[in-house]
Parts: C-alpha cells; structure tokens; sequence
C-alpha cells in the first residue's frame, strides 16, 4: 500500500463573503496520524472536504503524494474518505457498498472480491457482508464505512468525526480499532474531531484549530504539557487547566505574584526575557501537589467542594484572593470541604501566558 | 387518564356528525348504487329485480369496452409518464439551480388549475388550426402535423398529455422533498468512489426514495379513476367515443341517456375493479408493519 504525504500551501477557502480559512499551510508526513481538533465551526471538515476535493479552494495548493491535486477530482487525489454520518448507500448490502466504487471504476471482479474480503476479515465485517446497512448496530455501519474507505487502496485516509455519532464504549472500542489499523496499514490519516481524548491518543501530532487558523501543531505530549496560548492551554485537558491571574517579578529570582501568594518560576523555561508584567498562570490539576505548611513555597486554600471520580478525586479551592482551582488527588484523600490545604505550584508543571495576547512566555 | 363523562359525551357529538355523513352518504349510497345496478331503472329509480341483465348489457357495450380500454392506457401511460417527468424536473432543480423558488412555483402551478380550464388549455393548443401544428405551419414548416386530437386512434394520448402536464409539478415536489432528504454526505461519499450522477441517482438515489415513488404513485392512481372533466372539456369523449372514459360513460347514462341501472352496474363494476387493486395492496402493507 502506498502512503503519500499531504502538502497544503497558503490555503484559502471562504463560501459568499465568509472566509473560513486564509493562507493555511500544513505539511502531513506520510505514514503519519495527523489529528485536526478545535472547537465547532473552526472550519476542520472545510480543510479535511478541500483535501478531498469536495469543496472548491480560492487559493492556494494541497499537494498529495507529491502531485498537485489542487483542481483534480475526489477520486483522482488518491483519497478515502469517512464520514460522521456512515453515508453508506442504504439499499446496498455490506459487500456491495464496499464494491460499488471499484466496480463502476472498472477494476476486475477476482482483486474487488480480494480487497473486500481483506478489508472484511480485517474489520470483523465478514459474517456481515450480506446485511444492508439498516441491519447493522452504530459501530458495525462506522466499520463498514472504513473497509469502503479501505478497499480503495487510497494513499491518505480521512477521517470526519467518525466516531461522534457513537455511545462512549463504542467509541472507545472503534478508537483503539482505528489505531491498530493505522499502525498495520501505516497509512497516512487524518482525522477531524473535536474529542480531546481521541486526538490525545491517536494522534501522532495535533493540528489545534480555532477560527480557521492553526494555533499549534505538535506532538499530543507537546500540545498537552507546553500549550502556546491561552485558547490552546484551556481546549486541551479534561479537567481543564486552571488559570490564576497575577503579576510576575523579578527579584532574586523570577517569581509569579498573585495576592499574597509567590509562587517560584526557579526551573520554568521562559520563551524570552521575562519582564515585571501582568500574567496568567496556568496548571493543570494533576500537576498540583499537597505540601507541608511550612514549605516557603506553599499556597494555602480552602477546599470549597470534593468531585469523587473514581480512579481519583478532583478537589475544587479557593485562594485568599478568591480565585478558584482545581487539583487531582488520590481516591483515598481525607479531605473535606472547609479544610484548609497548603499546595505547590512546581515551576516545571507552569505554563505563564500573557495577560493581553495570551501567548505562552 | 379517564375522561369525565362530560367530556366524553361532548367528543362523541363532535363526531357525530361526520359519522353520519359516514354511514349515510358513503356506506348508504354505495349499498343503494349497487342495489340499483341490480335493477331495471331507466330514468328514475326503481325496485325491479333482474340479477345481472345490467352487467350482460354492459359487457356488450361498445362505448363501455372503449372506456375501459381508453382508462387502461391512460392509467399506465399518466402515472408512469407523470413520475418520470415529475422526477427528472425535481432532478434538475435539485442541482441547485438559480431562482429554485420561482422554477418550482412555475413548475407547481399546473396543479393548481382545475381539470376543465387545463383541459381548454390543451384543447386549443392541440387543436390542428389554432394551435402547436398552426403555429409552426405558419413558421414555415408547412409539413408539420400535430393533429392527434382530431384523430381517434390518438385521441386518449392528448388526455395523456394534458394529465402528465397538469400532474408533474406535484411529483415533482413530492420528489424534491425526498431528495432533499437524502443525506449530503451520501453524495460526498459517491463523488470520493468516482461514481457519475447518473449512476448515483440511478442505483443509491432512486432505491431509496420508495417512499416518495409509492406516495405520488397513490396519488397519481387516484386521479385515474375519477377521470371525467379532462375528457369532458377537452374532446367530449370524440371523435366519436375515441376518448370515452368509465367515469364519462356513468355519468352521461345517469343524466342524460337515463338508463339509472346501466349507469349504476357501470359504477360498481369500477368500485369492484378499484377494491381488487386496492385491497392486496392494503393487506401487503399491513404485513409488511407486522414484520418490522
Ligand atoms: N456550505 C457552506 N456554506 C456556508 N458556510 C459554510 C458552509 N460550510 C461551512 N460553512 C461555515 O464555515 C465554517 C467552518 O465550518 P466547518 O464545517 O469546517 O466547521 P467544523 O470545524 O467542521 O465544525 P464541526 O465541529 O461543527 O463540524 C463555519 O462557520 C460554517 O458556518
Ligand atoms: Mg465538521
């Protein structure tokens, strides 16, 4: 199977007077899972239809396998394509909707019957093959959407929310489904969705999107641990990341000043000179730490609320300053709600934003 | 929940009366045409029983024999004519055409013309000096010739003509609504496997859209039953009895031949013939809800 990489140069795509994306550009290695996450209307589908062909560009180049396909028709660009709506042909049997495209392409019945039978077997699908789609569960009719996608031996796999029209177990079950099958075919995919978990454990890197631009492109681990704004910093994660708001202050060390906490940034690895300016701090509630009440760097707060979630407890506080946090702990804590708890900020876990533009410092 | 007797009683009176247009009209004229059809009535009705000397008379009929015929071609021909035409209409304007709502009202405004003027419409433009063949003579083409009206071999296919116009514009919004149901992403998905529309129409589009087929079908079947003014205003049954119709040929014998019972053994002759049609029909649909 050929894997091709996707190229795509100062894109333009608007509908009427919307413009929708300006001047994107994305370069997708070939063999590579490549995750387009962002919040509704940023415009992910727009980009995945006009890699697909199936929006016309105002602008731009998207190269596939190394060929301009800017012009060339859906099924020239040695593309497939899955949808969120399954948009199987209803009144085709399994094999007949996997079939149908190679048959009216003309390829010869004894490699069509091998490439289902392969897609088939690989999907689970054989014992189906002869029901309609109306006779299949949610997650049978997405699996016969990929082997129709799969059959077409395509260099790029697209992805549009497949799995969004699904119950949670299901989604999870055809995730890790979607996983193998990359790491079998090593196809080239790229997969919209607006599902943090999926793309965090798809992904072999994130496109984060929002209002048609690229805000960060990076590996999961990257995007999750080092997010370049404020917008990034708060799509990614669930619990979300808590911001407190402050100053920073350059004394004997670099510190972040909110009321009368300080917490030390002594480790934090600052983008540039860092200046006496108003900031955000952002953690993420995994990263803070109990502490001693004697520890110079603790913060104390008061527990305002106890979230039991299972494997662990979110524990909602309220600084002196009444600014609101969240933080994780074991399952297992003895913490009731008006405690009072000393916790730590560690410099390493910091992400500092900018007050005014939100870029990460 | 379980209504007051109040409530009840006041629901039961607000049926009443169309429960009794029920019984009386429907139940109680259809049961005194049938008795009718069994009787010698001529112009007014009476009780003399004769079994079915009436349907003897009527199978020996040559108008009758013409009208069934002429209803049989007209049937087959308007209701397939009428979905294919209707359905490539809805075809082209579901291409997104410019001006869709103006297209579709044109297309639509047919339907709302009742039988008789559509009849005089076509009437005149069929008509071999006034009309289509007039005007192109006068054009230049002086070998054109578009007389079927006049002719009584072809005179059942101007009511066609007429009919399928008046009626497409209905299919093709009963056509367009199912098409517009169809799933965008369907069509995305046959443009990635390369499928030509046609073909996307043909094998994906048209299989499912029964629902739409089987509704304008009904629809359409309906108007072939009570086919009466468009021969009325449009050829008067002619040339001669070229174009008689069932419905025609009952009312002209209750009217003005007098002949009540012919004219009634007529009627339940068309009831009967719609009831076998209707009810296997009827009994395959209940079936089907069993099995799903
Ligand atoms: N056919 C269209 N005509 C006009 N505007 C459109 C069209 N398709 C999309 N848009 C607009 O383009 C923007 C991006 O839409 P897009 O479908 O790409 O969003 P998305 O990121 O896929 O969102 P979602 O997660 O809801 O699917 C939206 O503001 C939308 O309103
Ligand atoms: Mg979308």
């Amino acid at each position: 199977m050929q894997k091709s990489n996707v190229d795509i140069r100062s894109l333009q795509i608007g509908f009427g007077g919307l413009k929708v994306l300006e001047n994107l550009d994305l370069h997708v290695g070939a063999s590579e899972f490549l995750v387009l996450l962002g919040p509704s209307g940023c415009g992910k589908s727009t980009l995945l239809n006009a890699i697909a062909g199936l929006i016309d560009v105002r602008g731009g180049e998207i190269h596939v396998g190394g060929r301009d396909v800017t012009w060339a028709e859906p099924k020239d660009r040695g593309i497939a394509m899955v949808f969120q709506s399954y948009a199987l042909y209803p009144r085709m049997s399994v094999r007949r909707n996997m079939s149908f495209g190679l048959t009216v392409a003309g390829t010869p019945r004894d490699e069509i019957e091998r490439r289902v039978g392969e897609a088939a077997q690989m999907l689970r699908l054989t014992s189906l093959l002869d029901r309609r789609p109306s006779e299949l569960s949610g997650g049978q009719r997405q699996r016969v959407a990929i082997g129709r996608a799969l059959v077409r031996h395509a260099g790029v796999y697209l992805f549009d929310e497949p799995l969004s029209n699904l119950d949670a177990q299901l989604r999870a079950e055809l995730r890790v489904e979607i996983k193998r099958l990359h790491a079998r075919l090593g196809a080239t995919m790229i997969y919209v969705t607006h599902d943090q978990i999926e793309a965090l454990t798809l992904a072999d890197r994130i496109a984060v999107m929002q209002g048609g631009v690229i805000q960060q492109l990076d590996t999961p681990k990257k995007i999750y641990r080092e997010p370049v704004n404020r917008f990034v910093a708060s799509f990614v994660g669930s619990p979300a990341m808590n911001f407190i708001p402050g100053q920073l202050a350059r004394g004997s060390e670099v510190a972040f000043i909110a009321g009368v906490n300080r917490v030390s940034l002594n480790g934090y690895a600052f983008r540039s000179q860092p200046t006496d300016a108003p900031a955000v701090l952002g953690i993420r509630p995994e990263h803070i730490e109990l502490t001693a009440s004697n520890d110079p760097s603790a913060v104390s707060a008061r527990v305002e609320m106890v979230e039991p979630m299972g494997a662990d407890t979110l524990i909602w506080c309220r600084l002196a300053d009444s600014t609101a946090f969240s933080f994780r702990h074991d399952a297992d804590a003895q913490v009731r709600v008006g405690d009072t708890l000393n916790v730590r900020f560690p410099a390493e876990a910091l992400s500092l934003f900018d007050e005014t533009s939100g870029q990460r410092l | 929940m379980r209504l007051s007797l109040n409530s009840r009683l006041s629901a039961i009176s607000a049926l009443l009366p169309a429960l009794l247009v029920m019984l009386v009209v429907y139940i109680g004229a259809t049961s005194w045409t049938v008795w009718m059809s069994l009787t010698n009535s001529r112009m007014l009705p009476n009780n003399n029983f004769v079994g079915l000397r009436q349907y003897e008379m009527l199978l020996g009929n040559d108008r009758w024999i013409t009208s069934v015929h002429n209803i049989v071609i007209y049937g087959l021909l308007f209701v397939s004519l009428a979905l294919l035409v209707g359905f490539l209409l809805a075809v082209a304007i579901d291409q997104r055409v410019r001006a869709e709502d103006t297209i579709r009202s044109i297309f639509l405004y047919p339907y709302s013309m009742s039988f008789v003027v559509t009849g005089l419409v076509w009437q005149w433009l069929l008509n071999p000096t006034l009309g289509i063949q007039h005007v192109l003579r006068s054009w230049g083409f002086e070998g054109a010739t578009f007389d079927w009206i006049v002719r009584p071999e072809t005179a059942i296919y101007c009511l066609v003509i007429a009919g399928v116009w008046q009626a497409s514009g209905l299919v093709m919004a009963i056509m367009l609504a199912g098409l517009r149901g169809v799933d965008d992403e369907i069509w995305k998905a046959a443009r990635v496997d390369g499928l030509p529309k046609w073909r996307v129409y043909v094998s994906i589009i048209i299989p499912m859209m029964g629902a739409s087929f089987a509704t304008a079908a009904v629809l359409l079947s309906t108007g072939v039953v009570r086919l009466y003014d468009l021969s009325v205003a449009m050829t008067n049954g002619g040339p001669g009895i070229a174009s008689e119709v069932p419905a025609k040929f009952v009312m002209d014998h209750l009217f003005e031949r007098a002949n009540i019972g012919l004219a009634t053994a007529a009627a339940t002759t068309m009831l009967i013939t719609v009831i076998a049609v209707v009810a296997p029909y009827l009994y395959w649909r209940a079936r089907k809800g069993e099995v799903r």
